[in-house]
Parts: C-alpha cells; sequence; structure tokens
C-alpha cells in the first residue's frame, strides 16, 4: 500500500503533494513545507557524511520505520521523489521511476508549468493516480 | 592496443555517417519510414512555441489566432511536401474529396494515424468536421482553470486552413474541445467553408 508522495524541488521547497489513502492524519499545509525542508536538508547532510572516501555519496535512499517505509529518488537535476509506503511493499523503487516518467512526461511538456513552482496538472494526477492504483494502491 | 585502434576504426565511421546525416537539405524528400520525429522533441519543442507566444500576446483569442498563424506556415509547406510524395499527380476538386484526403492522407503523414471522424454540420451546410479522439499534439499538455477555453489545437487548424486554401477551398478554419465518453481530449476542426467554394461546387454538378 502505498501512503503519499511528495515531490521537492531543487531548493527544498514542496511543489507536489497528495496522499492516497484515507485515514492518513492530516497536517496544516505549513506543516508539510517544514517536513519537506527538514527531508531536504537531511538528505543533504547524508550526502556529505558517507564513511567511503572519494565517492560522492547519492544521500538518504530509504528510511524504514515501524509502521512505514519512505523511498526518496533524486533526479539528475535534484528534483527528489518520496513516496511513503507500508512497511512491506516490494517494489517502491520501480513506483519511483515510473512516476519520474510521468512527471517528465505531462509536466515538464506541459507548456503552462513553470520549472520549480508547485505542480498544477491535470494529466499529471490523473496519471500519477492510475499508477498508484495499479501498484495496488 | 589493437582494441585502441578498433576503437578509433569504429568512432571514426560513425563519424562519417553522423557528417552524412547532418544536412537536412540533402536528405530525400521522399523518405518517411525512418525520418520521424520524436513525441518528445515535438513536445517540447511545442510547449516553447506556447510559452514564446503567450508572453507576446493579450487574451486568449490572440493566443490561438497566433497559435493558428503559426500552423498556417506549416501547412503550406506541408502542402507542397505532401502532394510530391503522394505522386497520384491528381488534384482534388471537390469539397467531400479534399475533406477526405485531410481526413486520412495528412492525419496519417502527421500523426501516424486517421482522423477520428468526418462528419457534415446538420446545421449549416457549408460547416464540415474532422474529430480526433486523442490528438497528439496536446497529449502532454493540461491547460490551466483560467484559461480554460484555449484550444491548442489551434495549430492543427491553421495547419488545416493552410491546406484547404492552397487547395483553393478558402475557409475559416477553428479548433474545439468537445470531449465524449473515454476520450476527455476529443478535439473537433471545424470548418466553415467560404461561400464561393459552395457555389463552385454547384457549378461543377
Amino acid at each position: 500500500m502505498i501512503f503519499s508522495v511528495y515531490i521537492i524541488n531543487k531548493a527544498g521547497g514542496l511543489i507536489y503533494q497528495k496522499d492516497f489513502n484515507e485515514g492518513l492524519a492530516k497536517l496544516t499545509s505549513n506543516e508539510y513545507l517544514v517536513l519537506a525542508g527538514t527531508f531536504h536538508s537531511v538528505h543533504a547532510i547524508t550526502s556529505k557524511i558517507s564513511p567511503v572516501r572519494n565517492v560522492t555519496s547519492t544521500g538518504l535512499e530509504v528510511l524504514e520505520a515501524d509502521t512505514f517505509k519512505l523511498c526518496c529518488y533524486q533526479t539528475l537535476t535534484g528534483t527528489k521523489f518520496l513516496i511513503i509506503a507500508d512497511p512491506n511493499h516490494p517494489n517502491i523503487d520501480n513506483v519511483l521511476h515510473r512516476a519520474y516518467d510521468i512527471y517528465s512526461d505531462y509536466v515538464m511538456k506541459n507548456p503552462f508549468y513553470a520549472p520549480e513552482m508547485p505542480i498544477r496538472s491535470e494529466l499529471f494526477d490523473l496519471n500519477l493516480a492510475k499508477l498508484i492504483k495499479s501498484v495496488g494502491g | 592496443m589493437s582494441q585502441n585502434t578498433r576503437l578509433s576504426m569504429t568512432s571514426s565511421l560513425h563519424d562519417t555517417r553522423y557528417a552524412r546525416r547532418t544536412s537536412v537539405v540533402e536528405r530525400n524528400l521522399n523518405k518517411t519510414r525512418s525520418a520521424e520525429v520524436g513525441l518528445s522533441a515535438f513536445a517540447f519543442l511545442f510547449s516553447e512555441m506556447l510559452q514564446y507566444t503567450q508572453k507576446r500576446v493579450q487574451g486568449i483569442q490572440d493566443l490561438e489566432r497566433k497559435l493558428n498563424d503559426f500552423g498556417y506556415r506549416v501547412g503550406t509547406r506541408f502542402l507542397e511536401l505532401i502532394t510530391w510524395r503522394e505522386k497520384n499527380n491528381r488534384r482534388e476538386i471537390s469539397v467531400l474529396d479534399i475533406l477526405y484526403f485531410i481526413h486520412t492522407t495528412v492525419w496519417k503523414a502527421l500523426f501516424g494515424k486517421q482522423a477520428d471522424s468526418l462528419e457534415k454540420s446538420t446545421e449549416n451546410n457549408d460547416e464540415y468536421m474532422i474529430s480526433d479522439n486523442e490528438p497528439i499534439i496536446s497529449k502532454f499538455i493540461s491547460v490551466p482553470k483560467d484559461l480554460a477555453s484555449l484550444n491548442c489545437g489551434a495549430f492543427l487548424a491553421g495547419i488545416v486552413e493552410a491546406i484547404l486554401d492552397g487547395s483553393q477551398f478558402p475557409a475559416r478554419v477553428t479548433s474545439h474541445t468537445l470531449p465524449i465518453e473515454g476520450y476527455p481530449l476529443r478535439t473537433t476542426i471545424l470548418i466553415k467553408l467560404d461561400a464561393e467554394v459552395l457555389l463552385r461546387e454547384e457549378q461543377i454538378k
């Protein structure tokens, strides 16, 4: 089960957030922004403290907790895709990559989208919902 | 060492092939199969065209008119190319024939498929409609709410208008979104022929 999807731009601003299952505690819109900003900073720190020398770390990729698992995929341009899911969900990486596909199609090719700004695109919503449904909500 | 030479050989081979392919002018006009353009490349170009236009117009109507103009420029050139490619030395003289030509041949050359329907308006004698259930031009475009009445098919309407104009069927062509069950993006190109065309049609009969 997938709980929610977040997209964070390269400056750490939250540009997309959507919950896909009922019964999740809602936060205020400000708290979502703080959450995204905090994750962005933690991600930046984790990519600096890699114990292996001369290797650039990609930073935090998975965070596992008792009740959820958070997966992060950072694209080459620094946009981060976050999925919060059930801890036993089998293949979140695949879902992340497909979400990135949908983003590059329906957000980046949309002439009415200003880069780094919040995403308001009907087709993106539609196709993302379809993807999440196809992998079992 | 031997591996190195092999590598440089392949790369030089590749270079000549690349150099040969660079010139658009020297490419065979009739070659269509492998000369298709990627949809993403088109989508980005069209997106850029829209953004460029949007900065230079006031209001939606103005924007649609500009898009129509862009399409017109494509259409005049495209008509020339496609009639040459078809090589049947034929000139359509009746309204239905030219519309059918647009519906099938032009659509196939542009989008790789036929348009989904060609209808005659029941209300007006001079109006025809060509519809596409999933227009490729606006496949990735979500129009924001404040521009809800904008239809990006205006570009396509421009192409159709130019083809009709170029074939001596002057008409006013507009584009409208008319969603039906299962096809939310269905776009209809409305063709309103000039009175003189209908008059001529009568005379030919």
